[in-house]
């Protein structure tokens, strides 16, 4: 045990010599995914709860293929899929950008996330309490006022406890990318797995690794909605 | 043909996908109920391991600890084998990765049925039983409606969530629906066209669930007034 965390300490860290792996680049994943996938949700959630069916169905359409789909098989699709259609190996950028396995993580984990999120958000703008909208409807704000200072604040703050959720689930779904030869936490604990055979510590360091940095998510995020969602937090008395 | 003569391997696939999927919600259910108890029982040693267990089990990558227990298993029980020097003992791959899958989402299940449990107002059994109400007719008219309506969309979800774990199978050497796709699109060279027979197979499997799941969900929703926007 102490001799493999001698070995392979930095390659579980941060960096195998050559390239950041591990942790750091479950890290990079994580960041890039989470940032890309929430800016594509808000839209994507505010068209979503919209009455208006030709800009929700569609919407519905996308969270329902990637919500009803494995991300495996969807990273299987964009890695493995997309580079056996003639149109992508005839296109000297697509092929470029696809042959990546780090390209094609990033794509599948933004949709991914991005097609959650929507669910989140949308969901949290349709629990609006009626009040506030037709108190806000009542003093004439635009559709756009309306969004902007009264739905989204609220809604964002009510999405708090099942984005947190997601943005943990994203850390875990990141592991996927070892697939894709990506060298993620995953895919060094798989690799010392093979030059060592010491399967329970190669996969356990990973794990508690993992463990850890959920960890550190679920304080961050309890801070997040100690601040943000004060108001709704049950009175204590000292 | 459209599958190219493959129709029936990725069949018996979607098959043995279904299989794991529906033995493992078996197995998380039941190992859930258990630990969910432990944790709201007021025994604090039970309770504290089965928080252990859920903590522990639920922030750690599904991939990892399938990998993790996966092998390790076969290595102890090699180890145990050895000690005791009997021939080797191989674990059939398909119960062993119904166990580990079915030890993973147990944590989850646990987690929705203590939390919907939770959800209830305390003052809704405390009422029941003060209208004279015995316990368990307090269980099943008051408290078990409104735990459903809390319960349900969480036990759908874990659901739909073990059911793609399920999917990730072939990792460990089973021949599923992806291990048969790969093979298919190897063979073909056409990997985006069975990637996505997978994928509608796998949405055919949730809608399914979905759909089936919709009536019972409406049902113990009913008469909670929402927005219009």
């Amino acid at each position: 045990m102490m001799e493999l965390i001698h070995a392979y300490w930095r390659n579980y860290l941060w960096s195998d010599g050559y390239v950041i792996s591990g942790l750091a680049m479950t890290l990079w994943l994580l960041v890039i995914a989470c940032t890309i996938g929430f800016c594509l949700a808000i839209p994507l959630a505010i068209a979503r709860a919209s009455e208006r069916s030709w800009l929700a169905k569609p919407v519905w359409l996308f969270t329902y293929v990637f919500r009803g789909t494995p991300l495996f098989v969807q990273l299987l699709l964009i890695y493995s899929g997309l580079g056996s259609l003639r149109a992508i190996q005839a296109s000297p950028l697509l092929w470029d950008f696809f042959r990546e396995g780090f390209n094609c993580t990033i794509v599948a984990l933004t949709l991914n996330t991005a097609a959650y999120s929507t669910e989140i958000f949308a969901g949290a703008i349709e629990a609006s309490p009626y009040g506030e909208v037709e108190a806000g409807r009542a003093i004439g704000m635009s559709t756009w006022k309306l969004y902007r200072r009264i739905i989204l604040p609220s809604a964002l703050r009510r999405a708090l406890p099942a984005y947190s959720n997601e943005v943990i689930f994203m850390l875990h779904a990141t592991s996927v990318a070892f697939t894709a030869t990506v060298p993620d936490l995953l895919k060094v604990a798989v690799d010392v797995n093979a030059a060592t055979f010491m399967t329970f510590e190669a996969y356990g360091i990973a794990a508690l690794l993992y463990l850890a940095v959920t960890f550190l998510l679920v304080g961050a995020f309890r801070a997040a909605e100690r601040r943000w969602l004060a108001y709704l937090q049950p009175l204590h008395h000292h | 043909m459209l599958l190219q003569g493959y129709g029936t391997l990725l069949a018996a696939g979607a098959l043995l996908t279904l299989k794991v999927a529906l033995l493992s919600l078996l197995a998380a259910f039941v190992i859930g109920i258990a630990a969910a108890s432990l944790k709201l029982s007021r025994q604090s040693a039970a309770a504290a391991i089965a928080t252990a267990y859920t903590t522990v089990i639920r922030g750690i990558p599904d991939l990892v600890l399938m990998l993790l227990i996966y092998y390790s298993l076969q290595i102890w029980l090699n180890d145990w084998t050895d000690s005791l020097h009997l021939a080797q003992i191989d674990i059939d791959p398909f119960a062993a990765a119904v166990l580990t899958l079915g030890f993973i989402y147990g944590a989850y299940f646990a987690e929705t049925l203590r939390g919907a449990f939770l959800s209830v107002p305390r003052g809704q059994m405390d009422a029941a039983l003060a209208i004279g109400m015995k316990r368990q007719q307090a269980f099943r008219r008051i408290l078990f409606p409104q735990m459903m309506r809390f319960a349900l969309p969480g036990l759908t979800n874990n659901w739909l969530v073990l059911l793609k774990s399920a999917g990730l199978v072939s990792l460990l050497g089973l021949d599923d629906l992806v291990h048969a796709a790969r093979q298919a699109g190897n063979a073909t060279a056409q990997q985006f066209l069975f990637y996505t027979v997978v994928a509608l197979v796998f949405l055919a499997f949730t809608t399914i669930s979905q759909l089936a799941l919709r009536p019972l969900q409406r049902a113990y929703s009913h008469g909670v007034r929402k927005a219009q926007l």
